[in-house]
């Protein structure tokens, strides 16, 4: 009886690779399994939690609150955080840089000349005694170097705070896209859900 | 390790802030950024600042209604 021929390297090896193969193939598979799984686990645990956003809903036309709500938005991202503002209802009047009245019906037209022409013009919530409160309060804010609204709105442009007017109350008082800040984005309930759900702070002012 | 000036005298919150995180996105590690405000609340704001964003305060000082601050670039 001969020996039988030694096995080649290649041989060996193959062997080894088929042996190897046969032991951890099925516990790779397994790894590799759980560790798609994990992905998918870690990806929807980092949709649900909260990034580091501020979301508010600026509900409100009036000077006083329009401002907190600005420096609320723009110190979140001086912060290094997100920062989205809703404008909705009497909040529209921030956004508004002209009033037009062709195409309305005669009670849109009159919600517009009610409504304030833009964030320059939005009265006060308290001592707003027809008009005088708002210059009364620009000038103590201008004797304080506190910022305008109107500059404040520029300020928060030029950060990047994500503006957004509600489309629901734009057609209820008949308001139009060219009436509008340029650049900012339309939603409805669902958009501002949308980040308030995933942000740390969330105001309604 | 450079040094930057920030002249924020006479500005009001959330000014100081805003302008500071700006300067500081300039800033590379170990460099400071000396802030000189007047905003009464600029000591609590910086402190609060610095903490959220990880940078460091090496110090702070007041006199006559003028405030120092030295942040470090965390």
């Amino acid at each position: 009886m001969s020996e039988p021929a030694p096995l080649s390297a290649a041989e060996i090896e193959a062997l080894i690779e088929a042996a190897v193969e046969k032991r951890v193939g099925s516990a790779v598979a397994e790894i590799e399994k759980t560790l798609a799984d994990v992905k998918a686990s870690v990806a929807q645990v980092r949709e649900a939690c909260p990034e580091d956003r501020t979301t508010i809903v600026a509900f409100s036309g009036d000077m006083d609150r329009l401002f907190a709500a600005l420096t609320i938005a723009s110190g979140s991202v001086a912060m290094g955080m997100e920062a989205s503002m809703f404008f909705t209802f009497w909040g529209l009047a921030a956004l508004k840089v002209k009033t037009s009245y062709s195409g309305k019906s005669f009670g849109q037209k009159l919600a517009a000349l009610m409504l304030p022409g833009g964030p320059d013009r939005v009265p006060t919530s308290r001592m707003n005694m027809a008009g005088g409160g708002p210059i009364f309060f620009k000038m103590l804010m201008k004797q304080k170097k506190v910022q305008s609204v109107p500059e404040m709105l520029d300020m928060v442009q030029e950060l990047g705070v994500r503006l957004v007017a509600c489309e629901m109350s734009m057609g209820v008082m008949g308001i139009s896209r060219d009436e509008l800040l340029p650049g900012i984005d339309y939603g409805g309930v669902a958009t501002y859900l949308g980040d308030a759900a995933r942000s740390k702070v969330t105001l309604f002012i | 390790m450079a040094n930057v000036d920030l002249d924020c005298g006479g500005l009001s919150c959330p000014v100081p802030i805003v302008r500071i995180s700006r300067a500081m996105k300039e800033l590379t590690s170990g460099d400071t950024l000396t802030v000189t405000a007047s905003d009464p609340s600029f000591q609590a704001d910086v402190e609060a600042w610095v903490r959220k964003m990880g940078h460091h305060l090496d110090s702070f000082t007041e006199s006559d209604g003028s405030q120092t601050a030295v942040l470090r670039h965390a």
